[in-house]
């Protein structure tokens, strides 16, 4: 009861005169930890005047719940936090957290800390949460006091607030709010935020490990999150999947595609834990590729299933493997993350690659593992152990690699040995010189563990390959003169063990180590030697007798293993010489029987019964001699790490050898596959939004001043999926009468599409357009890495939104600027095989930005647009715009938003209004234009909280088109439908720059957005594009001819944007 | 996954715990701490220690222990991987990993803990999604805190939480566009007693240090990427990009981070640029023996050796040396045996000699072995795999940055048998 950590004088005052008081040691119920005492609960309820009336009912609560209580140790911190004053509460907190660092008890203070759950101020808020994570379990009454304030927090709109609410409720492990704990769950499982959804996966375990009961309704939940299309989510809930229900294979199915794709992008952990769920999976719906170069499996196979079913077996036989594309698509999405920086990441893989790889694409992963050595001693610990496994069924792979297993004397003890193993596993006849050499080094190491390893491992090379037994033999025999014991030990043992293999002409061998009996204290080793003496006395009989003397002289002093030895010594001579040693037998027998030991007691019975006849044992002491000197096989000296691939590499069982509790075993590969079709995924149509997600969509908002930003990040990956009018339908002004809008626009849209009609265009402003443009050096090229492709040709199908592994790059694609598709190009490109192409990205996008309105007309905000070229994210017949804002003016620029647009029937889909833009700050933002495939300028307002401004946006009529990718025949097929009046062309005069192709190309795409078409000659160059709104195909030929003179001709049902395109291309090409 | 975890000192106290799941009694360490009294030296303490209800996955680190407990089944490298991760950022926030720096901010580091794991599985390892939830300590912010009562904790989830460049806040902004990069590569080398080249190898590292603006879009190119064998890199290097190309695109963390490691094609011959020239001779008799160093430059691309250390690991029985250093100066330790000789910088017309005689247990058999030598060297200006970066381009920014490519060669694990 002495205050333990009274930091000031007043504290050690203060809490002696409570030691006064008469309740002391007044201990109340052990659950009902008593807080306050009568003084201080009135201060709390004082200082809560300021607090807001939720804290007030928590507060009345406690009090009521327990007024007589004790003072106890740490009063000083009971005051600070029932002070009013925000900094001495968190000081407080912090040093309780300090205590709970340290692993001391600070559960008494548990009435005070909880008091603060609801506090504005985030640091303090924290602190508590931690301390109710910590002592909910201890204190489970008060702790239900704090639930309703995380209920409350789970409805915030920020969704930090909602996510730890949901951490910490899951965390408290009070069996009473489970249902509460399910409902948040099941809640948080369709938030708008991935980030939140991360954390119910968190919490499906947390809940599973407090009531298993929970079982069915948790996989529910598991079910839907594996739907989800976050990179965010995939790792957490796959990681629920194997704690809750790893048995439940079919829910991955229709995941499995998906989650192949995903996986690039998940972040670290995550990948860890998918590749080791996947390799599981494959390995119960794939079929063994192993069969065509694994000769060894196919005849145990054969010798298995010869008398009953060779019919089947020839007919698998017959038919050739093909892999399963499922099981390719692992092997191929798994194989970058080699290049990971995560070791854990880069284990998985090998692992993955070696349960389920080819034989011969296994090798890959060898490099890696390799460079793993580099790392940290315990990353080289687990890596080593993994490698050795591997070395033993695989040489060939890390044979290579032999010299990076060298041993450094400044490695551990665990690490050396290790190693040394793995250069025992890869010996072979080739490189046996160059081991053994290194292998002397070692054996004159300071460490003499390590050398006596070395011993041990000179042995196994001796056996395993025949060459260099002797050789081996010989230096072991130079070894018996080192100075160091256990070198000397080692090295008899291991003579031992070679010599039972060919015991033929090595009497010296053995007349040698009878002599070091002398010297040698080690009972192992001294063991060794009388058994060898033993086996072979008779190859040494003159030597056999007289080391059965020295023995019996000191039998008493010897070690039992020694003893026993002994015995056996004297039993064999017994047998064989019994003239010079039968009295030297019968001592030891005596000595023997009368030993402390009783397994020697008991050995020295049996041999006498076996050896020395008598009337009661006649039959058996005939056979005697066969029995002692049996010929014995010889020992075989194997790695350790021979049986360790029954464990999945590079899991916990494998490091320890023996299966650690939740280990999963990895099933044997079906000798039928499973139905294959049952990992298709159909095609979701998009699904009009609810209204209750809309309006939990303009919840988030306000939280966040870049609200467009949010915004665009919640809406793609929401498990429902979103058409595009979704993303558009949020973007008005006024939150509240979203939903009626969203509504109405999205029958606008379907009216829409349905008639799509040409509009003429306007070409007033075009030519100056053109030359604006042209004054850009084509080199000038845009790093556009090509493997976007796949994206978007996801967007422009407007039923494609569901592509397997697709959520990801909706969230790429991103809020501000197309430019960040850029981020992770390969996100894309490994998802080819999925999604069949048809739109190819743009092969140029002009980096030339326009004016949209000036600083001075625009009052300090300047605005300048660019295409984009890439499809549009809202809506695929929208063109895509980037628009970047500036504002130049003294003062911030609040609700910068677009107001009336005209023509009326523009549609436009707009940025979402950015609540504020600094002084000198600039923002760049992309909204969607649907020009209806004509060249006439959209104009619209752009809006501040004061002002307006008439804006326009005049495209040029190239980027209304998108790039396509097709092959010559489709292009020659397209072009026999759009003859006659869809066809227009010009000959012109090209410059000398432009007769080759790559200038030329650049050129065209630089004028419109089309992608090339390989062609397969020479002079003629083919373009494919499709318009924007109506997706009418565009395709232009430029034909040389002699003389630099140029054929162009475009085909088009777009007659107008086909001759204007032409124009545009004619001077293009004609320019210098 | 990772249950708890323990941060124990050398001398086997635990100052830290923290609990992720239920509670785990410290007890448990105990089966930890018989392992570390086992172990001759607190490198050889197993990094996996399997006890009857938990295992025990723990790294030495910077003089510490990070003991994590573990109750089921868990990739080993996870683990480990992780608790790297935890003292990398102990190191990131306060400078220094140490017991007394966490003990000084234990708050902090807890609330760090709290934020990297969720029930045991990580949840934010990214040092600047970290760095917004919970702000570094400086002094000043120290002084703001204290006067205005406002704290470290940030209210708002990280931007980089969320996008798809997890690696990079949104909205940085820097006065001075920079960015620098060190090449540096360390030689892995084993020589045997006559010189010759047992095994070498070089391993690379680009470290960087970017500070741009905004979303700076950065491709990086080397004059002969065909040097390199195998590579590895943060997770903002776009993979096809190198693939097809063979050029670094990515943008960039903001700050210090690595870039890429990788290890130098095994065909190519590698350059030692020292070699060293030794004798130890023990007498018969066992008292005492003699010792002649002299460590020259080799081949050093015409560019200086510098911050040349000797570090001689001494048999047991060794209970002094008395030497003469031409250049440099020279320690013995007589617990750990291991005599440190710190040259400096090489010079090739005086080359540094280390002579004398060493005294040995008087009784005790002459050692068997001879110790081995690692060698500590530095050469600033030279990759010596001859790797040489091209260029560096900026996208996605308007600004001109200021860059700057540094090199450096320095020796790994290099070794040379006496």
């Amino acid at each position: 009861m002495v205050q333990r950590r009274g930091t000031t004088v007043e504290a050690i005052v203060a809490s002696l005169q409570l030691l006064k008081l008469p309740c002391l040691g007044n201990k109340s119920s052990p659950r009902m930890e008593p807080g306050i005492t009568a003084s201080s609960g009135g201060t709390g309820l004082d200082s809560d005047r300021c607090v807001e009336p939720r804290q007030m009912e928590i507060v009345s609560l406690l009090t009521s719940v327990d007024m007589s209580s004790s003072p106890t140790r740490n009063d000083d911190l009971k005051e600070m936090l029932e002070n009013n004053k925000e900094s001495l509460k968190l000081e407080a907190m912090k040093r309780i957290v300090g205590l709970i660092a340290k692993g001391k008890n600070a559960s008494e203070l548990f009435p005070a800390v909880v008091k603060n759950v609801a506090s504005k101020n985030i640091e303090l808020k924290k602190l508590v949460y931690v301390y109710l994570v910590r002592y909910a379990e201890e204190q489970q009454d008060l702790a239900l006091l704090s639930i309703s304030t995380f209920q409350r927090a789970l409805k915030d709109p920020n969704q930090l607030i909602r996510a730890s609410a949901l951490r910490v409720l899951s965390s408290i492990r009070v069996p009473i709010i489970i249902p509460i704990m399910m409902l948040a769950i099941k809640e948080a499982a369709s938030d708008m935020s991935p980030y939140v959804r991360k954390t119910s996966a968190h919490a499906i375990q947390k809940l599973y490990s407090l009531d298993p009961d929970q079982k069915e309704h948790l996989i529910e939940v598991i079910e839907k999150l594996l739907k989800d299309k976050s990179t965010l989510v995939a790792g957490s809930v796959v990681m629920a999947f194997e704690e809750v229900c790893p048995e439940r294979i079919d829910l991955i199915h229709k995941n499995y595609r998906k989650l192949c794709n995903l996986l690039v992008d998940v972040e670290e952990w995550g990948q860890v834990v998918i590749i080791s769920m996947l390799t599981r999976y494959a390995r119960t719906q794939f079929t063994s590729p192993w069969r065509e170069d694994g000769v060894f499996d196919e005849n145990s196979e054969r010798a298995f299933y010869e008398s009953d079913e060779e019919k089947t077996r020839d007919d698998t036989e017959i038919k050739p493997y093909t892999m399963d594309p499922d099981h390719r698509l692992l092997l191929r999405n798994t194989k970058p993350l080699l290049q990971s920086r995560n070791t854990a990441v880069v284990m998985s893989v090998a692992q993955l690659y070696w349960h389920l790889a080819p034989r011969n694409e296994v090798s890959i992963v060898t490099k890696s593992l390799v460079r793993l050595l580099r790392s940290h001693r315990e990353v080289q610990y687990i890596v080593l152990q993994n490698i050795a496994t591997m070395s033993i069924q695989r040489k060939g792979m890390f044979e290579p690699y032999m010299k990076s297993f060298y041993v450094r004397s400044t490695d551990a003890t665990h690490i050396k040995s290790l190693k040394l193993e793995i250069l025992t596993n890869l010996a072979n006849e080739a490189n046996i010189s160059t081991i053994l050499r290194e292998f002397q080094t070692y054996v004159k190491s300071q460490d003499k563990q390590f050398a006596a390893g070395t011993i041990q491992a000179i042995g196994r090379c001796a056996t395993n390959i025949s060459e260099v037994t002797d050789t081996c033999l010989n230096g072991l025999v130079l070894l018996l003169s080192n100075r160091d014991e256990t070198v000397v030990a080692e090295s008899v043992v291991v003579i031992k063990k070679l010599l039972q293999a060919q015991p033929s002409q090595h009497s010296d061998i053995i007349k040698h180590m009878a002599k070091l009996l002398d010297n040698i204290t080690v009972s192992m080793a001294r063991a060794s030697i009388l058994w060898l003496i033993g086996e072979y006395c008779e190859r040494v009989p003159k030597i056999a007798p007289d080391v059965l003397r020295k023995m019996a002289k000191s039998f008493t002093s010897e070690e039992d293993i020694v003893k026993l030895q002994t015995v056996n010594l004297a039993a064999k001579l017994y047998l064989t010489n019994s003239k010079q040693t039968k009295l030297l037998t019968q001592y030891i027998l005596n000595l023997g029987k009368y030993d402390q030991n009783y397994d020697i007691r008991d050995r020295t019975r049996f041999i006498r019964q076996l050896i020395v006849p008598n009337e009661k044992s006649g039959a058996l002491s005939k056979y005697a001699r066969r029995i002692l000197l049996a010929p014995k096989p010889a020992p075989v000296l194997e790695s350790a790490y021979k049986d360790r691939d029954r464990y999945q590499l590079g899991t916990l069982s494998h490091t320890i050898n023996t299966k650690a509790s939740g280990y999963l075993e990895l099933s044997d590969w079906p000798a039928v596959a499973p139905d294959q079709s049952v990992r298709n995924v159909e095609v979701i149509e998009p699904v009009r939004i609810h209204p209750s997600i809309c309006t939990a969509l303009f919840h988030f908002c306000p939280d966040s001043p870049p609200s467009f930003f949010h915004i665009s990040c919640y809406c793609p990956s929401l498990p429902v999926l979103l058409p595009g009018e979704g993303v558009g339908s949020i973007t008005g002004e006024d939150w509240e009468s979203d939903e009626d809008k969203s509504s109405s626009q999205s029958s606008e849209e379907s009216e829409k599409s349905s008639s799509q009609s040409e509009k003429s265009s306007s070409e007033s402003d075009i030519e100056q357009k053109k030359k604006k443009k042209m004054k850009k050096p084509p080199q000038k090229k845009n790093v556009k890495p090509p493997n976007k492709d796949r994206y978007q040709s996801v967007m422009c199908k407007p039923n494609s939104w569901v592509g397997p592994g697709f959520g990801a790059c909706v969230c790429v694609c991103d809020f501000s600027s197309c430019r960040m598709n850029l981020l992770r190009p390969h996100l894309f490109s490994r998802r080819l095989s999925v999604v069949i192409s048809c739109v190819s990205g743009p092969a140029f996008v002009p980096e030339k930005s326009h004016n949209l309105l000036h600083r001075m007309t625009g009052k300090g905000l300047a605005a300048q647009y660019q295409f984009t070229r890439q499809p549009c994210l809202y809506q695929p017949n929208m063109v895509s715009v980037q628009i970047s804002l500036t504002n130049t003016s003294d003062h911030r620029l609040e609700q910068i938003h677009i107001g009336e647009r005209s023509p009326a029937g523009l549609k436009i889909h707009c940025f979402n209004t950015i609540e504020f833009l600094e002084p000198d700050a600039s923002v760049t933002v992309s909204m969607g234009i649907d020009f209806n495939d004509s060249t006439q300028a959209a104009n619209f307002q752009l809006c501040t909280k004061e002002d307006q401004f008439s804006v326009s946006i005049q495209p040029a009529v190239g980027d209304l088109f998108l790039a396509v990718t097709m092959t010559e025949q489709d292009f020659r097929k397209e072009q026999g439908k759009l003859q006659g009046m869809n066809e227009c062309s010009a000959t012109i005069t090209v410059t000398a720059e432009n007769t080759s192709s790559q200038p030329l190309n650049r050129r065209v795409a630089a004028m419109a957005n089309v992608g090339v078409v390989p062609s397969g000659q020479d002079n003629v160059h083919r373009f494919a594009g499709k318009t924007a709104c109506s997706g009418a195909v565009l395709l232009v030929t430029v034909e040389l001819r002699e003389s630099s003179a140029a054929v162009i001709t475009i085909n088009t049902e777009k007659s107008v944007m086909g001759s204007m395109l032409l124009r545009d291309l004619k001077k293009s090409l004609a320019q210098a | 996954m990772i249950h708890s975890l323990f941060l124990v000192n050398p001398s086997g106290d635990i100052f830290l715990e923290k609990h992720w799941k239920s509670v785990v009694s410290r007890s448990v360490c105990d089966y930890f701490l018989e392992a570390r009294e086992k172990a001759l030296d607190p490198e050889d303490v197993p990094p996996v220690i399997s006890t009857p209800h938990h295992y025990l996955i723990s790294i030495y680190r910077d003089k510490l222990f990070f003991l994590s407990v573990i109750q089921t089944e868990v990739p080993p490298l996870f683990v480990i991987e992780f608790l790297h991760r935890v003292a990398e950022m102990i190191q990131d926030y306060f400078g220094e990993c140490s017991e007394t720096v966490i003990k000084d901010n234990v708050v902090m580091v807890y609330e760090l803990l709290e934020e990297m794991l969720d029930n045991g599985f990580p949840l934010a390892t990214e040092s600047n999604v970290l760095k917004e939830m919970i702000r570094p300590p400086t002094i000043l912010r120290s002084v703001v805190n204290t006067l205005t009562g406002s704290s470290n904790v940030g209210d708002k989830l990280p931007t980089g939480q969320l996008s798809t460049i997890p690696w990079r806040r949104a909205g940085v902004k820097y006065t001075n566009n920079e960015a620098y990069f060190d090449v540096v590569e360390e030689i892995d080398a084993i020589l045997d007693r006559t010189g010759t080249t047992v095994f070498a190898e070089i391993q690379g590292v680009v470290e960087a240090c970017v500070k741009l603006s905004g979303m700076p879009d950065l491709t990086l190119s080397f004059m002969n990427p065909r040097l390199l064998d195998d590579v590895s890199f943060h997770p903002c290097v776009r993979y096809k990009r190198w693939e097809s190309e063979r050029v670094l695109s990515f943008i960039p963390p903001d700050g210090n981070f690595t870039l890429m490691t990788y290890h130098v094609n095994a065909q190519n011959l590698v350059a030692i640029p020292v070699y060293v020239k030794h004798s130890i001779n023990f007498f018969e008799s066992g008292s005492g023996g003699r010792l002649d160093l002299t460590v020259g430059p080799k081949q050093t691309m015409g560019k200086t050796v510098e911050g040349v250390l000797v570090t001689v690991h001494m048999p047991k029985t060794v209970l002094s040396v008395s030497l003469n250093a031409t250049q440099g100066s020279y320690t013995y330790d007589n617990a750990t045996k291991v005599l440190v000789w710190d040259i400096g910088k090489l010079n090739p017309q005086k080359l540094p000699n280390l002579r004398g005689s060493l005294s040995l247990q008087t009784g005790a058999p002459k050692p068997e072995e001879n110790p081995s030598l690692n060698i500590d060297l530095k050469i600033q200006q030279l990759a010596i795999s001859g790797l040489k970066v091209n260029r560096l381009d900026m996208f996605g920014e308007k600004y001109k940055p200021f860059k700057g490519v540094k090199y450096i060669t320095k020796a790994g694990k290099f070794q040379v048998r006496m």
